[in-house]
Order: C-alpha cells, then sequence, then structure tokens
C-alpha cells in the first residue's frame, strides 16, 4: 500500500508539474509571444516577443548537438568496435564518461568561462555551444554506448571474416543496426542541451537580437524564464509561466518523438 | 584467388586503397575524439584548479572553507554558510527521495502489473526530461506559497516559503527520476533463484523482500543514493529559484540558505569588478566538481563491483 503510494507520489508530482505550468502558462501564451523579437520596454511589461530566447535555444541546442555528434558517435562506435577485445580499457571509458555526466552543469559553465577569459572571448553563441557540447559528449556517448553494446558480436565476426574494414563494419553494420537507439541519444542529448541553464548562464549572455553571428551574445530559453521570474512586475511574470510553457512543450515534443522513433525503427533489428 | 578474373588488378588495387585510407582517417578521428572525452575531466579539474589557485595563495584552503567570513570587498571568502546551505538541501532532497524511491522501485520490480509499468516508463523519462528551469517555476507555483500559507504556520513558523525546505523538495523530485532508474535497474539483476529459494523456504513475500532481496541489494542502494546526492549537490537554477539566498547559516527548515552552485550563478556578473572575486567563486565550482567526482567515483565503482559480482 505506501508502495503504491509512493509510486502515485511520482505521477501526481508529474502532473502537478505539467498541469500548474499549462494552468499558468497558458492564459499569458499568444502568438506575438512566440513571433516577435522583444521590443523597447519588453521587460516593463511592454510589446514583444520570446523569439529570440526560442531561436538562440535552437541555434545552440543543434550546434552544440551535431558538435557532440560529431566527436561522441566515433567515441561509441571505436568502443564497440575497434576496442571490443579490450574490455579493460572500455569499461574504463564507460567509467570514465558515467564520472563525467555526474558533473554538474554548473562546473562546466564556469570551466567554459574561466577558458573564455583566458583566450579574451566575450560571452557569445560560440562559447556556449562549447561549453553546452561538452557538457552533452557524455550523456551522448554513453546512451550510444548502451545500444551498441546490444548489437550481438556475431554481426562483427561475420563482417571481418567478409573482409570488411573496421570504419566498413562500424558505419555500415553498427551504425544502421543502432540507428533507432542512435536517434534516441541524440534527442536526449538535445533535450539536455536546450533545457539547461547554469552551463549557458556564464557563457552566452543574453540578447534581444536574433545572433546572425557565432560572436555575438545570445538569449536561451532557460536564461529567458529565469530573468523574467526575477522581475517585479507581474505582466513580465506572466510571460516567464508562457516561457516555461513554450519550453516544456519543446521537451515534451522531443520525447514523443523519441518514442516514436524507438518503436518505429523496432522492427530493423536483427535479433540475437 | 580468383575474384581477379572479373575485376581489372588496377581498379581493383585502387578500390582498395581508397577503402583502407578510409579506414585509417576513421579510426584516427576516433583516437582524437576518445583523446578529447579522456582528458576531458583532467582538463577541467586543472582548468579550475588555476583559476582559484590564485586566492589559494593568499588563504589556506581550510580557513576558506570552514570560515563564515563572506565579505568579497574585504577579501573575505568563507565559504562555510555555503557548504552548510548545500549540505541541508542535499540532506533533506535524500531524506525525500530515498524512501520513494526505494518503495516505488520494488512496487515496480516486484508487484506491479504491466499497465502500470506501462505508465510509469514514460512518467520516469519525462520527469527525468524536464529541465531544471522548469523545476524551478514549479517550484515557485506550488511550492513555495504551499510552505508559507499551509506547512509553516501549521507548525506555528514564519516563513517567507523560500527556504531551504522548498529547495529540498524540488531537488527530490528532480533526483527521483534518476535514483529509481538505477534502483530498477539494481532490483531487476538480482536473481529469480534468491526469490524462489526464499518463497520456496515459506516466507510471505514481503519477509522475501525486506530480509533477502533488499539485503541483497544494500550495496547498489547506496550506491544509488550516492549518485542522487551528487546530482543534488549540483543542482544550480532550480535550487536558486527557490531557497532564497540569503548569506547566513540557515538554523531550520524554514528558513532561507544560499548553497554553492547558487552562489557561483548569481555573482558571475560582478565577479571581474571585485578582485579575487572569480578565483573564489572559481574554487567554489572546483569544490563541488571534487565532490561530485568522489561521491561519484564511490558508487559507480560499488555498482561495477556488483554487476562484477553477479
Amino acid at each position: 500500500m505506501l508502495m503504491f503510494l509512493s509510486t502515485s507520489i511520482i505521477v501526481i508530482s508529474l502532473t502537478l508539474i505539467i498541469v500548474s505550468i499549462l494552468y499558468k502558462g497558458l492564459p499569458s501564451l499568444t502568438w506575438e509571444m512566440i513571433s516577435q523579437t522583444p521590443k523597447g520596454g519588453f521587460y516593463f511589461g511592454k510589446e514583444g516577443g520570446i523569439l529570440n530566447a526560442i531561436i538562440g535555444s535552437l541555434y545552440l541546442a543543434l550546434a552544440s548537438t551535431s558538435l557532440a555528434l560529431v566527436i561522441g558517435l566515433p567515441v561509441a562506435l571505436m568502443m564497440n568496435v575497434h576496442l571490443i577485445k579490450h574490455k579493460k580499457l572500455v569499461n574504463g571509458i564507460r567509467f570514465l564518461l558515467d564520472l563525467l555526466w555526474g558533473v554538474p552543469s554548473i562546473v562546466y559553465g564556469a570551466f567554459g568561462f574561466s577558458i573564455m577569459i583566458y583566450f579574451g572571448l566575450k560571452t557569445s553563441l560560440l562559447a556556449g555551444i562549447l561549453t553546452v557540447t561538452l557538457f552533452i559528449i557524455p550523456i551522448m556517448v554513453r546512451g550510444m554506448d548502451e545500444v551498441l553494446k546490444t548489437i550481438p558480436r556475431g554481426m562483427l565476426e561475420s563482417s571481418m571474416s567478409l573482409g570488411a574494414t573496421s570504419s566498413e563494419i562500424s558505419y555500415r553494420v553498427y551504425l544502421r543496426q543502432a540507428i533507432p537507439g542512435l536517434v534516441t541519444a541524440i534527442l536526449l542529448s538535445f533535450g539536455r542541451g536546450i533545457g539547461d541553464a547554469a552551463s549557458v548562464l556564464f557563457t552566452t549572455g543574453y540578447t534581444d537580437h536574433i545572433p546572425t553571428a557565432l560572436n555575438q551574445p545570445t538569449a536561451t530559453l532557460p536564461l529567458a524564464i529565469f530573468f523574467q521570474l526575477s522581475s517585479p512586475i507581474p505582466e513580465v511574470q506572466e510571460r516567464a509561466y508562457a516561457s516555461a510553457l513554450v519550453l516544456t512543450i519543446i521537451i515534451l515534443a522531443i520525447s514523443i518523438l523519441t518514442r516514436f522513433f524507438s518503436k518505429k525503427y523496432q522492427k530493423n533489428r536483427i535479433k540475437q | 584467388m580468383n575474384y581477379k578474373s572479373f575485376q581489372s588488378k588496377d581498379v581493383f588495387r585502387c578500390f582498395k586503397v581508397k577503402r583502407h585510407l578510409r579506414s585509417k582517417l576513421h579510426t584516427t578521428w576516433m583516437v582524437i575524439a576518445l583523446m578529447i572525452v579522456i582528458l576531458l575531466p583532467i582538463f577541467l579539474g586543472i582548468g579550475l584548479y588555476v583559476k582559484s589557485a590564485m586566492l589559494l595563495r593568499e588563504q589556506s584552503l581550510f580557513e576558506l572553507l570552514f570560515s563564515s567570513d563572506w565579505r568579497p570587498l574585504a577579501g573575505k571568502f568563507g565559504f562555510l554558510t555555503f557548504i552548510i546551505s548545500s549540505l541541508w538541501v542535499t540532506v533533506i532532497s535524500l531524506l525525500i527521495a530515498g524512501p520513494i524511491c526505494l518503495l516505488t522501485s520494488i512496487h515496480l520490480t516486484q508487484y506491479a502489473k504491466n499497465w502500470v509499468l506501462k505508465v510509469m516508463h514514460p512518467v520516469i523519462d519525462i520527469l527525468a526530461g524536464i529541465p531544471s528551469v522548469i523545476f524551478g517555476v514549479w517550484g515557485i507555483l506550488i511550492i513555495v506559497p504551499f510552505i508559507s500559507d499551509y506547512l509553516a504556520p501549521l507548525l506555528g513558523k514564519q516563513s517567507s516559503g523560500y527556504s531551504i525546505l522548498a529547495g529540498g523538495i524540488v531537488l527530490a523530485v528532480m533526483i527521483i527520476p534518476f535514483i529509481l532508474n538505477i534502483l530498477i535497474d539494481v532490483f531487476r539483476t538480482l536473481p529469480d533463484e534468491l526469490k524462489e529459494a526464499s518463497l520456496s523456504l515459506g516466507t510471505t513475500k514481503w519477509q522475501t523482500i525486506k530480509l533477502v532481496l533488499v539485503r541483497k541489494a544494500f550495496p547498489g542502494i547506496i550506491s544509488a543514493f550516492g549518485l542522487g546526492v551528487s546530482r543534488a549537490f549540483g543542482e544550480t537554477i532550480a535550487v536558486l529559484m527557490v531557497v532564497g539566498n540569503v548569506t547566513t547559516i540557515p538554523k531550520g527548515l524554514f528558513q532561507p540558505g544560499y548553497p554553492l552552485p547558487a552562489l557561483i550563478a548569481n555573482n558571475y556578473g560582478e565577479m571581474l569588478s571585485i578582485p579575487l572575486y572569480d578565483s573564489a567563486l572559481m574554487l567554489a565550482a572546483l569544490v563541488l566538481f571534487v565532490v561530485v567526482m568522489l561521491f561519484n567515483l564511490g558508487s559507480r565503482y560499488a555498482i561495477t563491483r556488483i554487476e562484477e559480482m553477479e
């Protein structure tokens, strides 16, 4: 009975979160909100929207996810194709990645900031992208690794016996087999990237404009919510709730997409 | 080698060279990428240390960690207040999340019907994916008014709601999916024979769970909690939004506090204008990094050992 209660507490808290965000956010969510950048006096409750933050967040998350993919995918493949004989080494890397996963994002933010100062950079989209990339690499690699791990070893052996090089095995056999799982891992890290505030707080800055170059500061959704909510003016706070709703919708959409992908491609798989 | 018969020799060689070149290039990039990942924690540590070394030269680490004198303008950086706040929030969140996670994981792995599992899977996944800002907004909307309007008066206390307790509750909800996932894995890896053997001796299901399963899974449970602690310790934005951020050592649940990550996040703007301030904040980040790494190291190590034992 107590157990059922605690299970329901979890369900209830999730529903509470979503319902309260919906309840507070929906009334102030207008088309204007998500289609305009802030106008003069926006932070005193005047006209405008949060398009700058939405676009900024998407830029940031897209760029850093692709960058993390370029670094993460080879690492994940290497762990499962090239290093398959070196069990100890692979386990060591897994351990390291798990450790990295646990490092709080604010530490990445502070690190990114000190690097930025070192190179004399200002807060910019580029600095944000690099920081978020570092932050999501462990998440992505570990997610991909979990999928690649399940591919039967016989696949590797039979492709090798046909004379395939290791890169061919990686990309033509393993990649194709694991695609649904990989997409899941990518979407997961995308969600992390778009939702994280602490790592971009130092590095991307905040601006009212949509960035047009990598060296400009960029607004992000989590920070937009955070700043608007700390304003004493009720209208601005209302907007923070609406922005929170936008972010929640993006995250939920990602989550649904993830489920869709993992269901859809399940049938492609060759089982053991 | 009979394949030469249907393919011109030169074309074949060219093809072969290209294939192997591609494989080589790819392997090189893999090694580089792997190096980046392996060196990342080392760089993190060094980068933060170099920055905080400036302050460490002036004051000893012990002095910094155990003094509650925080006056950046006078060059006094005592972290004790922030460390104690962090500990408070973390402990409270674990006290709330721990039992809930333990009971839920037992429920899901031992009792739950299929439809419950089907509901709970997406619920846990979504809860894990919600960004911390959203948790913060939720904390301000629900938890803070709840504490200031109901809970505090009920216990005869005054509170604005922005308190250690609010931070703890929000954190608890945040780390629940994290701990729960690990606990479910831990209970899944327990061999079925264990349960069957115990049940065949005539114990009730609850006795089996309490005396056999939980005892067997105990190291795993502790490590799961350890990972939860490290996650809670470093969580920034959500806590920052509900915890009040007052620079005094909190004396009760309903008092505001000021955890370490919140300190870093709140002061980044002015840290370049005051000498040594940036160094102090980087030291705070370094402390976070080290504490979290240690907790992770211990817990992960224990989990790996358990998996090897199975």
